[in-house]
């Protein structure tokens, strides 16, 4: 090739490695399809008092084990309505038996007004995305034990369980960076302190390492602090293994000419850890946080599995799966298993595939190749 | 070989210390001490409760509680009292240990007993068929947490009845002849042992078929090749060995989630492990029950994890000599 002929194509190719990463992302489709998934469950949780029907602790006493409703649009006449709608039901023969009535055709109504509620916390507002009208409920995925709609249980529970993940890893992540960059780039005692530490932590089987620090805080907790403690405990636990990593990675970046020059010019210890050292990590660290977010969702599904995290009345995905544990709800009204069930698989399946996808879009041997 | 063996011995020693010493710290951070709880309960005289204080020196500063405890525990192996079941804690985990090991070490049968030769297989027969729904089975496997392949296994074995839905042996088991309990014993442990095999099963799947992959394109296989050897000797025999080294390495990583993955089918199918007893001193509020049972499982990975190391050197005399 000639040389001018080398300064275009290098010209063309001129792309910088974040939008090749993101090029290579974009075209892997299971990757796309668990970010836009995951997308979906964390704005459906963030504005769940909105698209719930109803509150997460409000209950119809008439309306205990209450099956899914389906949604129709044709009536048995075989006449199409325009708007779609639920059959009421009656209690049939047995406890807990109900009879969809095809006299009873209850219309769906979106944008409806009903229980008030805070938006985002702050916002009073009434409307909700949809519901029946008064003294009809609407159960798309059926009830629970005290007659509480699944459906606004599964969205409110999202809240906790979701942020669960997200701000458990946040925390232990900038510990782990942290923790990991001083070790790998002080050494000595600092290093075999962190060190022991966390060969300490991973020395005990996470799930009892869980139950053991859960067993420190008092059974009783109003929800607020639960929330905080198993946050706490999660991310005391989640930075052991992140920070041996980092502090590997650290031990050769410190060697670099850079890092030397750095020094050199007189900048400072931490500045140069966190400025010019863990910067260098962050590919590595997307990709292992992202896999890492179900291990935190599911060690709040855990606790609360085991009756000790989030508690009732509110919501969160573990204490709805705590209800279907019995034989008889598991036999007889199975819906209490899937719905939390299917909400925790497809959440862990997402953010498995969006990891994957950014460790192939992200890893810098095929960037290089990529970039070429 | 000897002064490996030795040498990985000792290092355990200072970790063991550690992970005794965090558990005291566990104690000492739980609401209430041992006695407090135990005074509520007026069947405890109060001799006894005076006795319980002297014996892990309550009274005393935490320095001195410290080395009480370290000496009780490590060596008279006293764990203290159980209060929920008026037993001594290692009376009460013995039984329990056992059976955690015996679930757990199903678990890894099932997992690496599967990985091992369906991951040679896919990576035998890549990106064929087979290889593609195997690559998506080991994908939805390694998203279903115990929790849920644990309920979703409860709820076939009660809708078919072609499995027991908790338990360790059924109700007869005294009475069955040997093979018969046996028998007995694997029917009761099947469904479990799935649960804890199945998120390790899809991972080692993966991992297997990398090492395949990658020891499938070395020098020396093409030479296997080249000599005309068939496929099938040149996987079997020559590739195969090399690419399970990582695998025994990866032995020891697995330990830790097949322990905590136990500790859920425990709960979910009532098996009479430390899990069940770890879950139960947990809602009884039993600390010292807790802390114990933390204890032997961090014993078990550890040990778990010495044993892995061995059988790594005795595999690979690089590790040893080094």
């Amino acid at each position: 090739m000639t040389e001018p002929a080398a300064a275009v194509a290098q010209q063309t190719r001129a792309r910088s490695p974040a939008r090749v990463g993101w090029e290579a992302f974009r075209a892997n489709r299971v990757a796309v399809a668990g970010a836009v998934l995951l997308a979906v469950f964390h704005t459906l949780a963030l504005l769940a008092p909105f698209v719930a029907p109803y509150a997460q602790d409000s209950l119809d006493r008439s309306r205990f084990y209450h099956p899914p409703q389906s949604v129709h649009w044709r009536d048995p006449a075989g006449r199409f309505h325009l708007r779609p709608f639920v059959y009421g039901t009656r209690s049939g023969a047995g406890t807990f038996a109900y009879r969809a009535d095809p006299a009873q055709v209850v219309p769906l109504r979106f944008l409806v007004r009903g229980e008030r509620y805070r938006l985002l916390g702050v916002l009073p507002a009434d409307i909700h995305l949809f519901g029946v009208a008064e003294p009809q409920r609407v159960n798309l995925l059926g009830t629970d034990a005290a007659g509480r709609d699944v459906l606004s249980r599964l969205l409110f529970g999202a809240q906790v369980s979701l942020s669960v993940g997200l701000v458990g890893i946040l925390i232990s992540f900038a510990i782990g960076l942290l923790l990991g960059g001083l070790s790998g780039y002080l050494g000595g005692w600092v290093d075999a302190l962190i060190m022991r530490g966390s060969e300490l932590l991973l020395s005990i089987p996470g799930l009892y390492l869980i139950v053991a620090l859960r067993s420190v805080f008092p059974a009783e907790m109003p929800s607020g602090q639960i929330y905080l403690a198993i946050v706490a405990i999660l991310a005391l636990i989640g930075w052991a293994a992140l920070a041996r990593v980092i502090r590997g990675m650290v031990l050769s970046i410190r060697r670099s000419d850079y890092v030397v020059a750095a020094e050199a010019l007189g900048v400072g210890r931490l500045r140069i850890i966190t400025r010019h050292v863990l910067p260098n990590t962050l590919s590595f660290v997307i990709v292992a946080a992202t896999i890492s977010v179900p291990g935190y969702i599911l060690g709040e599904v855990f606790l609360s599995f085991l009756g000790v995290g989030v508690q009732e009345p509110d919501a969160s995905w573990g204490n709805m799966l705590q209800q279907a544990r019995s034989l008889t709800v598991l036999t007889d009204f199975p819906w209490l298993l899937f719905a939390p069930a299917l909400a925790i698989f497809l959440t862990v399946m997402a953010f498995n595939f969006l990891g994957d996808g950014l460790r192939d879009a992200l890893d810098p041997r095929r960037l290089g190749e990529r970039m070429g | 070989m000897r002064t490996y063996v030795l040498r990985r011995l000792l290092q355990l020693v200072p970790l063991l210390l550690a992970v005794v010493a965090l558990t005291f710290l566990l104690l000492k951070l739980a609401p209430g001490d041992y006695v407090t709880t135990l005074a509520e309960n007026p069947q405890v005289s109060t001799a006894t409760l005076e006795a319980m204080r002297h014996r892990f020196g309550l009274d005393r500063p935490w320095t001195v509680q410290l080395g009480l405890y370290l000496r009780n525990v490590l060596l008279r192996l006293d764990f203290g009292e159980s209060f929920s079941r008026h037993q001594p804690v290692l009376e009460v985990l013995r039984g329990g240990m056992l059976h955690t090991l015996l679930l757990a070490l199903a678990g890894a049968l099932v997992s690496w007993g599967l990985a091992i030769p369906l991951g040679a297989w896919a990576a035998a027969h890549r990106n064929r068929a087979g290889d593609r729904a195997l690559s998506v089975f080991a994908f939805l496997g390694l998203s279903v947490p115990e929790m849920l392949s644990g309920l979703l296994l409860l709820l076939f074995a009660a809708h078919t009845g072609g499995f027991p839905v908790g338990g360790m042996r059924s109700l007869d088991w005294e009475v069955l002849p040997p093979a018969g309990k046996v028998l007995d014993l694997l029917w009761h442990l099947a469904l479990p042992a799935l649960v804890v095999g199945l998120v390790p099963l899809a991972g080692r799947m993966r991992q297997m078929r990398a090492n395949l992959l990658d020891v499938l394109h070395l020098d020396y296989v093409t030479t296997a090749r080249a000599k005309g050897l068939d496929e099938r000797t040149v996987v079997m025999k020559h590739a195969l060995r090399n690419a399970l080294n990582p695998m025994i390495t990866l032995f020891g990583y697995t330990l830790g989630s097949l322990l905590s993955g136990s500790l859920v089918a425990e709960i979910i199918f009532a098996w009479p492990g430390l899990g069940r007893v770890t879950y139960e001193a947990i809602l009884a509020r039993d600390q010292y029950l807790v802390v114990g049972s933390v204890l032997m499982a961090a014993l078990l990975l550890v040990l778990g994890n010495l044993v892995a190391d061995l059988l790594l050197a005795a595999a690979d005399p690089r590790i040893r000599d080094d």
